[in-house]
């Protein structure tokens, strides 16, 4: 049994069958990644996974619980951080307020009347915040405004707001889009860091393959709205189906 | 001291050491120089400063934070104002309660128009409350009459019960038997200094005002609130609702603008439509702007600055001007009257406009961010070594 | 059904004012992306058009009329306007007594330099900054203007009357088979929304059948791309402000016979123009025509002394009502499109 298992999932937008038969599902402590040309639903999917479309059929369970319908922070606050394309980031805050936010919401809720109290009385709050900038070696930026930084090190912000919720699940929506080959790298590796240091579960999205190859513990491939296949990266590589999917895409 | 950083517990003593002193420090001139017209200490104006200073304050601790630009907010004020003025028909005289009473209010008020209008963002919420505020201002003036007396304005007679007016107590407002007129004309030379007592309550609360904002902006809560500004979908997906947050800083800043309404009437105890227009909810914007949106001392500021200009500019008229320009040739002292003219007396909301504009142009921060940029150039031309330190320095505290 | 019909009539005057400001609010929003709470300003302008030139129509040359005295038995002066020494007395006085619809010739000229000169001058630097601060910068502008126009024509309103013919009222009772008098209607309200009607026509046909129009209706749709296609789209949106300045400048013109003109006359109607845009949909010209007549209608509905006893005050707040009600329920207005104003 998986922390995230989604069952038969169909979805059409008009005529159009975005989703068909969906089965997936995400095991504890691994890194799966969803990869598949354009157009094969992983969009569709992932908004599937969020709550934000709620599917014609089947189910979205994630730790025991249906995560259809909710609201964002009603998802996130079940457990599962979200990195986006282009890295969002409060650009008006600083980046140590950037990572309090989070440790403030994991410890909180939702929403907490707090309006009486100091930030910097938060002794807790504070300590934790620092060690998950030590932990990305953003300590020394701590004060800069979050919009000033560089893109790299916006993505790597938004990593350690993320991590900081220690979350169940970390989904990752193709975290390397539109970036240069170097970027991706980086990107990689410290995916590949994070991955090392802790336990943790990653779900990836993703269009490039590459990308996922030295991350995934195991990969499934969407091809016109359907899991193709499933398996670790190596047979994965070498399958006939997928070839056939990515190379009918080139062709 | 009180929970707050050495910066702040600074801030906040200048501001009370302002207050305290205002009458002084507005009275510079004597009584009977012909500088006299600028001075500013006489009761009725300082009790104004201190009123639109609470008002811009709270309605900062919105606008400021969160972004959310609300073009209803005198309809707080106008309630709290009816409320205050109700208290005084039917209680008695005692501003205690009727202060209590306008900041319940303004409360309920913004929590339920709040709930409605923080359903949109941008735009269509302005729209919104905007819309809010004319239709309490349109029912104010004609369906609900019996409670607000219309056009007349609300107004405490001798045939209202006053339940608890005791015989010995002012038959005007007070605090505890102290009237709110009450003032005392200290006479030092040339100079006279009025002592009321009005002001100083009014000048109390600000006080206790602007502490309860620093404590907000440095709370989690003020954090939250600014996060909202910056990227509401990040704040969402890190598992925060906005809707709670904002609601909260809408119904605060409906409770200041219910206070301001209820000092106005314990000052003059009556209360009119016209203060809910969307006009008035335009200057509190003004004010908050004026000052520098999303700073601490910003609207206090911004609401002394447009309240003195408002009194002085509005009081100039071309004899005052021949006075000035007395001393030039006769040519070009009508040409410099005829120039200034239209700027001054009762073309002060020209100069206001231009003003505003000017301000949203160039220095979008308002005051305090010029006050700012002309410390840096300042400073930069003091010493370059250390210029870089500051500079970090004053990026460090956005919210500044 | 009289009755019915009566107060149809009566809000198509205030919705064709509705209509032509909302028009020109929502073509600048959708074209330039602005939020413009200046152009109460400039429906206000327009009627001090008509104003000005009456004043101006009417400059006159004293002369002694010998012939007869006034009460203090001295010789009277007779005052001539100028008008009526050059084209004789007959043709001088018709004219003057044409000055509003004659007004719009003059007006046309300067409401588009305003509109030019507003657009280059302060707008422009406003579009990419954020919509809080174009609310505010147009918000000191229409300050400015008002208070210029309060500085030159004072506080009070300036009657600026019709001409003649179209003084009376029109009885569409007996028209439709009614009793006499049931139905009566002003001939100016007739002539302003007819004029309306042929303003509005004017617009949507410029956009819809000529080349310029088509680029303006592209730039609506998408912005970027139109720029991308490497089409001097910033030319044409400031054209298009001048046109939007025209629009707001005619509907006040005309409607100073209905409503002596004065300096605050521009905000009144801006905070219900906006109303108007927000219930139509941003952006969306059809919408802010229909929001507009529809608007005048309902408003002028609550008006009856029926709905009045029955909700009290209705009159006062319908259109907030309306608009509250379709904000929360169709956050898009009656006909907006998606991805408008949208966060």
């Amino acid at each position: 049994m998986g922390i995230l298992e989604v069952k038969n999932v169909n979805k059409n937008f008009g005529g159009l069958k975005a989703l068909s038969e969906v089965n997936l599902s995400v095991k504890e402590n691994s890194v799966h990644a969803i990869i598949g040309p354009n157009g094969a639903g992983k969009s569709t999917l992932l908004n599937c996974l969020i709550g934000k479309l709620i599917p014609d059929t089947g189910s979205v369970m994630f730790d025991g619980q249906s995560v259809l319908g909710r609201k964002p922070h009603e998802i996130n606050q079940m457990g599962i951080s979200r990195v986006f394309q282009t890295p969002e980031i409060f650009g008006d805050l600083t980046v140590f307020e950037n990572v309090m936010i989070p440790i403030f919401a994991k410890r909180d809720g939702s929403f907490r009347m707090h309006a009486f109290e100091s930030v910097a009385h938060e002794r807790d709050i504070v300590e934790e915040a620092e060690a998950v900038l030590a932990d990305v070696n953003m300590l020394e930026k701590r004060d800069l405004h979050a919009a000033s930084l560089s893109r790299g090190d916006k993505r790597r912000l938004e990593m350690a707001m993320c991590l900081s919720q220690k979350p169940k699940l970390l989904l990752l929506d193709e975290p390397t889009a539109g970036m240069a080959r170097a970027d991706t790298n980086n990107t990689i590796d410290l995916l590949n860091q994070i991955k090392a240091k802790r336990d943790i579960t990653m779900c990836i999205i993703e269009h490039d393959m590459h990308v996922v190859f030295s991350l995934a513990d195991r990969i499934t491939v969407l091809a016109q709205g359907t899991p193709l296949v499933e398996d670790t990266p190596d047979k994965i590589k070498g399958h006939p189906k997928v070839q056939e999917a990515y190379l009918g895409e080139a062709a | 001291m009180l929970g707050l950083n050495t910066k702040d517990t600074w801030l906040l003593v200048i501001v009370a050491l302002m207050t305290l002193f205002a009458p002084f420090l507005l009275n510079p001139f004597p009584a009977n120089s012909s500088l006299a017209q600028f001075n500013a200490g006489y009761p009725d104006l300082m009790q104004r400063f201190v009123i639109f200073g609470i008002f811009a304050i709270g309605f900062n601790i919105l606008f400021g934070l969160t972004g959310y630009l609300s073009f209803g907010h005198a309809a707080f004020l106008g309630v709290g104002s009816y409320a205050a003025v109700w208290m005084f028909k039917l209680l008695g005289y005692n501003v205690v309660p009727a202060i209590i009473l306008s900041v319940i209010v303004g409360a309920v008020f913004a929590l339920l128009i709040g709930f409605i209008s923080l359903r949109r963002s941008g735009i269509y919420f302005s729209i919104l409350t905007l819309a809010f505020a004319q239709m309490s201002f349109a029912l104010a003036y004609s369906v609900l009459t019996p409670i607000t007396n219309g056009e007349t304005g609300l107004q405490v007679y001798t045939s209202d019960p006053q339940y608890f007016q005791r015989s010995g107590a002012p038959d005007i407002p007070h605090f505890f038997g102290l009237e709110m007129r009450a003032t005392e004309t200290l006479r030092m030379g040339g100079w006279s200094f009025d002592i009321n007592a009005g002001y100083y309550l009014c000048a109390a609360v600000l006080l206790v005002a602007f502490y309860m904002a620093i404590r907000l902006f440095r709370s989690p809560f003020g954090m939250m609130l600014r996060a909202v500004k910056s990227n509401q979908q990040r704040l969402n997906y890190t598992g925060l609702n906005a809707r709670p947050y904002t609601l909260a800083a809408f119904v605060i800043s409906g409770m200041y603008a219910g206070l301001a309404g209820g000092l106005m009437a314990s000052m003059d105890p009556l209360a009119g439509a016209e203060r809910m227009q969307w006009t008035a909810s335009g200057e509190v914007v003004l004010m908050t702007i004026l000052g520098g949106a999303g700073t601490l001392i910003g609207p206090v500021l911004g609401a002394g600055f447009i309240k003195y200009f408002e009194n002085i500019f509005s009081k100039i008229n071309d004899g005052v001007l021949h006075g000035w320009f007395g001393f030039l040739p006769d040519g070009i002292e009508n040409v410099l009257v005829t120039v200034v003219h239209p700027f001054v007396g009762k073309g002060w909301h020209l100069t206001l406009g231009l003003l505003f504009m000017l301000v949203v142009i160039f220095l979008p921060g308002g005051l305090v961010e010029g006050g700012q940029r002309i410390g840096k150039y300042v400073f930069r031309r003091r010493g370059r070594k250390a210029g870089g330190a500051e500079a970090e320095a004053a990026r460090k505290q956005p919210a500044e | 059904m009289d009755a019915i019909l009566l107060q149809i009539l009566n809000g198509l005057d205030k919705g064709s004012a509705y209509a032509l400001i909302a028009l020109g609010l929502t073509l600048i929003f959708g074209t330039l992306g602005v939020v413009n709470f200046a152009h109460g300003a400039l429906f206000m302008i327009g009627a001090f058009c008509a104003v000005t030139l009456q004043r101006i129509l009417t400059i006159s040359y004293e002369t002694v009329d010998d012939s007869r005295t006034d009460f203090l038995g001295n010789p009277m002066t007779v005052e001539t306007p100028y008008v009526q020494a050059w084209f004789g007395p007959e043709t001088g006085a018709t004219i003057i007594d044409w000055s509003v619809p004659l007004a719009i010739l003059f007006a046309i000229p300067i409401m588009l330099l305003v509109g030019f000169v507003m657009e280059r001058g302060l707008i422009k630097h406003f579009y990419k900054r954020p919509h809080a601060d174009q609310i505010l910068v147009t918000f000191g502008l229409a300050i400015v203007l008002q208070e210029i126009i309060k500085y030159f024509y004072g506080a009070n309103p300036i009657p600026t009357p019709a001409p003649d013919v179209f003084s009376g009222s029109f009885d569409f009772g007996v028209l439709l088979g009614f009793d006499p008098g049931a139905i009566i209607y002003p001939y100016w309200r007739l002539v302003y929304f007819v004029f309306a009607m042929a303003v509005i026509s004017g617009v949507f046909a410029f956009l819809q059948f000529t080349t310029f129009g088509m680029v303006v209706r592209a730039g609506m749709a998408d912005r970027e791309t139109v720029g991308l296609l490497g089409i001097d789209i910033d030319k044409r949106f400031t054209i298009m402000f001048g046109i939007a300045a025209g629009v707001a400048g005619l509907a006040g013109v005309m409607y100073t016979p209905i409503n002596a003109p004065n300096y605050h006359m521009g905000m009144d109607f801006l905070v219900l123009s906006f109303v108007v845009v927000v219930v139509g949909g941003m952006g969306s010209l059809p919408g802010a025509v229909l929001a507009g007549f529809l608007l005048g209608i309902l408003e002028s509905f609550a008006s009856m002394t029926a709905v009045i006893d029955l909700i009290p005050g209705i009159n006062q707040i319908i259109i907030y009502l309306v608009a509250i009600i379709v904000l929360l329920t169709r956050p898009r207005g009656l006909m907006g499109r998606k991805g408008v104003m949208e966060e």
